[in-house]
């Protein structure tokens, strides 16, 4: 059977005044019912592109898919045109992003904007559509969701808001929810509320999740596969154990061992990756992290990687054997 | 264990592209704006025609009264035509727009001072000063400022004696202009300046500033004020344009620059019995009042995006 | 503590913002509790941590210590001297004694301003270098934070967020501080930046003793600078401890369900922890709940901590929390 969801050599570029900026190179990934999927890197490795590309989000111009294929059960969404492809977003594919004030309009009530994709995908009545809001915010933890859903977004915190986004992604029971840093905003003790409401949403209604964050810490308690990116190309790929417990990338490597964590303490300096992540206006040719890499060799510098399997599951893009620091 | 003394910390080839200053940064961009080019294109043609114009003519043709060739149209020897006393009007242009052009920059040179004053002291002290201040803009700003002009110019006519400079003797009523304008266009820019300070006095940097101990004088003008610069020179540049044409609604009035100094403005006013009958009495002047605001407002509009404080990321 | 020498002191301090109404003559209609009573103190060379939610006023108290905002009530001494009763000049001159590292590299620094003068600063703020010795200087400061000397006459724009985090940390440096309040100076940074700078901030310290107060959201970051740990919630703290002691041994309801939520990069871990979710939002800090602030979300609130207020004790070993029922 084929797979919900199947990424194929997803390119994205950006043409600027600049030059052209290379945000996603050519990744690959697939999507089964059920799955939930972390993508992890920094800002700027064109982990948020690779989604919006998906969703067939990205202004065009400056914008460009120059490449792949979006198959979503069978069917490619990059050759949809904007009516096709509405009906798609928000109804079978959804998405909450980083910042819940700029994704929600705040001169329409909250409970007006989650009913509104109720009658548009669904083709519900207004009474209808009303009942069914109401019964999403209170789904998603909203106290009092009855009189709280003819409140503006501005009534809202900012957790209240991000489940208000998330009970409209939710709307229509898509079948793959995508999440883009959708607690970077918010405090820890909103966030530990934000995962914990979508682990649940997620056993109930079974479906597929795509988290994206910079956060090792939250994809470690809620993904089963994880993606590391860098510089617009995935570098490790592997459950959520090989990566964690097993990690072969030297950037994952030095990435889980730059940052502290709650529970222990380290007396020791934290281990650093020197310099900057590269501009995506030119990559040089070779491994994007090869300035920065304590294990670089001669190859690194002539040709890109691509990912290779080195176990049930778990693939590199790298060179190097760093458990023998030698290559491969 | 310790980094100190590691090499990657020098980011030597990180910064590949030659740094740009944020002045070049924003020529880059007043570049790409072509209405802008074409503005200063303008401003430059219009400032040769009065300079250089000047070498050729001197001002005595400018204002010597030749009563046989009375409103004769434009000819081989007054490519302009003649007004109703016979004077060329090429050269009435030429000098009327020396008038005008420092008319509109010394007025403003008055109002950007005045209000860059108002607006800085009332956005940074705040409280009191700012609610007075502020009240008092207001009340300038109700008062219509045509009607403040025409008073002021009236009151003031005749009360200071022609003086030279730079060897053309000026008319005395040239400086009640300029302050006139000058003392009633500041207000506009007074509130400007004064949301800028606003803004940029809770600003990060500025709370650096004062955290590191430095006072209030160098903070509003080496911190804030170097920020505001932006604003205020597009109010200033459109400023500009304003002042010519106010001084061109009083001329035309009759209570501006009297003659026989020329300006743009009672060049209109001298040609308003001959508007249908001898049309290049108004068209010159008129065209050239229209050339020069239309080029510095175009400059304006460049100058605001080049200067928007935005360009400086996005060009990161 | 070792030493135990305190470098800076408060004393039940406060600061509360008026809300005002009205166009010339403005009444106070009602005001936020930023900062409401905290008294701790601040040992030489340490690093005290503080952290809490957004708008719990840990950035007010920072600011407020450093009287770039005057205190409502309450006292700030700094190595014998109260700061709150200093005015003008004499305040102005005790700045050059303590300093801030900001959130936002991109706003704290003026983007008109090259390098030089950014990082000089201080030193024409407070005259403590002839004008050729300034560009020694800087450069000194600039190798200090391990930039390049060639960037003097760079301007903000041409650096990345941790360059220019570097840039205010040389300017925070200039004036040879002994304090130095860092008001969450790694939150807007890259997570592998973020070990860049958490690391030189620690080599400042080695090398210059500095002590530190490390204003900050992230947990984790905090147990690995700081020596001790105050957890501030609604303008107050509720816990004070060594580290180890307050991560390891929580007391305060609020302490421990920040800890829980906070998650580890480890899946091993995760599956087995068990995670304190709190009901609803901070309240306003406006209208500050009667008795103890948490009471409204508190998992273990009695009668009591509705109306009464709990003391600040002392529960051994540096251990301090404000709480009924622990």
């Amino acid at each position: 059977m084929a797979p919900l969801l199947e990424v194929q050599d997803l390119t994205t570029r950006f043409y600027t005044l600049d030059g052209i900026v290379h945000a996603v190179n050519g990744i690959s990934y697939t999507v089964e019912e059920g799955d939930t999927l972390g993508i992890v890197g920094e800002s700027g490795c064109g982990k948020s592109v690779s989604v919006l590309s998906v969703m067939g989000l990205i202004p065009e111009p400056p914008g460009k898919i120059a490449a792949g294929q979006v198959l979503y059960k069978g069917q490619d969404l990059l050759q949809l045109d904007q009516k096709q492809m509405e009906r798609i977003r928000g109804k079978e594919i959804a998405m909450v992003f980083q910042d819940p004030m700029t994704s929600l309009n705040p001169v329409l009530t909250i409970g007006h904007q989650i009913g509104e994709s109720l009658i548009v995908h669904l083709g519900m009545g207004q009474k209808e559509a009303r009942r069914q809001s109401v019964e999403l915010l209170d789904m998603v933890g909203i106290p009092q969701a009855a009189d709280r859903y003819s409140d503006y977004p501005h009534q809202f915190s900012g957790g209240m808001r991000q489940r208000a986004m998330i009970a409209m992604a939710l709307a229509c029971s898509p079948n793959i929810f995508i999440a883009d840093e959708p607690t970077t905003a918010l405090d820890v003790t909103i966030q530990a509320q934000i995962i914990d409401l979508v682990k649940t949403l997620r056993d109930q209604l079974g479906m597929a999740v795509i988290w994206i964050t910079h956060d090792l810490g939250i994809i470690a308690g809620l993904a089963e596969k994880v993606l590391v990116m860098y510089a617009g190309f995935f570098i490790e790929r592997g459950s959520v154990d090989d990566i964690y417990g097993d990690p072969r990338h030297p950037y994952t490597l030095a990435l889980l061992k730059s940052v502290p964590r709650v529970d222990r303490t380290s007396k020791e300096r934290l281990a650093v990756i020197s310099g900057l992540p590269p501009d995506l206006l030119g990559l040089p040719p070779g491994c994007p992290f090869a300035p920065r890499c304590t294990y670089m060799v001669e190859q690194c510098r002539k040709e890109n990687p691509c990912l290779e399997p080195i176990g049930f599951g778990h693939e590199i893009a790298c060179w190097v054997d760093v458990t023998t620091g030698r290559e491969r | 264990m310790t980094t100190t003394e590691v090499s990657w910390e020098f980011f030597e080839e990180e910064i590949e592209r030659p740094p740009l200053t944020p002045a070049q940064v924003a020529w880059r961009r007043f570049r790409c704006h072509k209405m802008a080019l074409v503005g200063v294109g303008l401003l430059i043609a219009i400032f040769l025609y009065v300079i250089v114009g000047a070498f050729i003519y001197s001002e005595a043709d400018a204002n010597r009264t030749d009563l046989s060739i009375t409103l004769s149209p434009p000819s081989r020897d007054h490519p302009l035509g003649t007004d109703g006393t016979g004077r060329c009007i090429l050269a009435r242009t030429i000098y009327g727009g020396q008038i005008s052009v420092l008319i509109g920059l010394s007025a403003v040179i008055v109002s950007v001072t005045v209000g860059v004053l108002i607006g800085a002291i009332s956005g940074y002290y705040g409280g009191h000063i700012d609610a007075i201040l502020m009240r008092f803009t207001e009340a300038m700003f109700n008062i219509p400022q045509l009607f403040l002009l025409i008073l002021l110019a009236k009151l003031l006519s005749g009360k200071i004696p022609t003086f030279k400079l730079l060897g053309r003797s000026f008319s005395g009523s040239v400086i009640v202009i300029i302050g006139v304008i000058g003392l009633t266009s500041w207000m506009y820019l007074a509130r400007i300046v004064r949301a800028n300070f606003l803004s940029l006095k809770e600003q990060e940097f500025v709370t650096a500033a004062r955290c590191i101990g430095s006072r209030n004088f160098s903070i509003i003008f080496e911190h804030i004020l170097p920020n505001s610069v932006a604003p205020i020179v597009v109010a200033a540049t459109l400023g500009v344009a304003s002042a010519i044409i106010n001084e061109a609604y009083v001329s035309f009035l009759g209570l501006g620059v009297q003659p026989p100094t020329a300006t743009w403005g009672n060049m209109l006013d001298q040609a308003y019995h001959h508007l249908d009958s001898e049309p290049w009495m108004w068209f010159f002047p008129g065209m050239l009042i229209l050339l020069t605001v239309l080029g510095i407002n175009f400059v304006g509009d460049g100058l605001r995006d080049a200067l928007d404080p935005r360009a400086l990321t996005q060009t990161e | 503590m070792r030493g135990k020498k305190v470098l800076v002191k408060t004393e039940s301090l406060k600061k509360h913002f008026p809300i005002t109404r009205g166009i010339i003559f403005q009444q106070q209609v009602g005001s936020v509790r930023a900062v409401d009573g905290v008294t701790l103190n601040i040992y030489r060379g340490e690093t005290l941590g503080l952290v809490g939610e957004s708008g719990c006023g840990k950035t007010t108290a920072g600011r407020t210590i450093l009287q770039l905002y005057r205190p409502t009530s309450g006292r700030v001494i700094f190595d014998g001297t109260d700061l709150t009763i200093l005015k003008g000049e004499p305040l102005r001159d005790m700045r050059r004694r303590m300093q801030m590292i900001f959130q936002d590299p991109y706003a704290s620094l003026n983007p008109r301003m090259t390098i030089a003068r950014i990082i000089s600063e201080p030193l024409r703020a407070h005259k403590l270098t002839s004008a050729k010795e300034q560009v020694d200087r800087v450069q000194e400061l600039l190798r200090l934070v391990r930039l390049n000397p060639r960037f003097i006459n760079r301007y903000p724009h041409e650096f990345s967020g941790g360059q220019r985090q570097r840039i205010g940390v040389a300017r925070a440096l200039a004036s040879n501080p002994e304090f130095i309040v860092c008001d969450e100076p790694i939150s807007a940074l890259d997570v592998s930046i973020q070990a860049q700078i958490v690391n030189l901030l620690e080599d400042l310290q080695d090398k210059l003793g500095l002590t530190y107060m490390f204003i900050a959201h992230d947990l984790s970051m905090v147990r690995h600078i700081c020596d001790r740990v105050a957890v501030m919630y609604l303008g107050k703290i509720v816990e004070l401890a060594i580290k180890d002691e307050l991560y390891d041994h929580p007391l305060h309801p609020y302490t421990q369900a920040l800890m829980s939520a906070v998650p580890v990069p480890d899946p091993v871990v995760e599956r087995k922890r068990k995670r304190i979710i709190l009901e609803g939002d901070v309240p306003s800090p406006i209208n500050p709940p009667p008795g103890c602030h948490f009471s409204t979300r508190c998992p273990i609130a009695r009668e009591e901590c509705f109306h009464q207020e709990p003391p600040w004790r002392d529960v051994g070993g540096g251990h301090f929390v404000a709480c009924h029922e622990c």
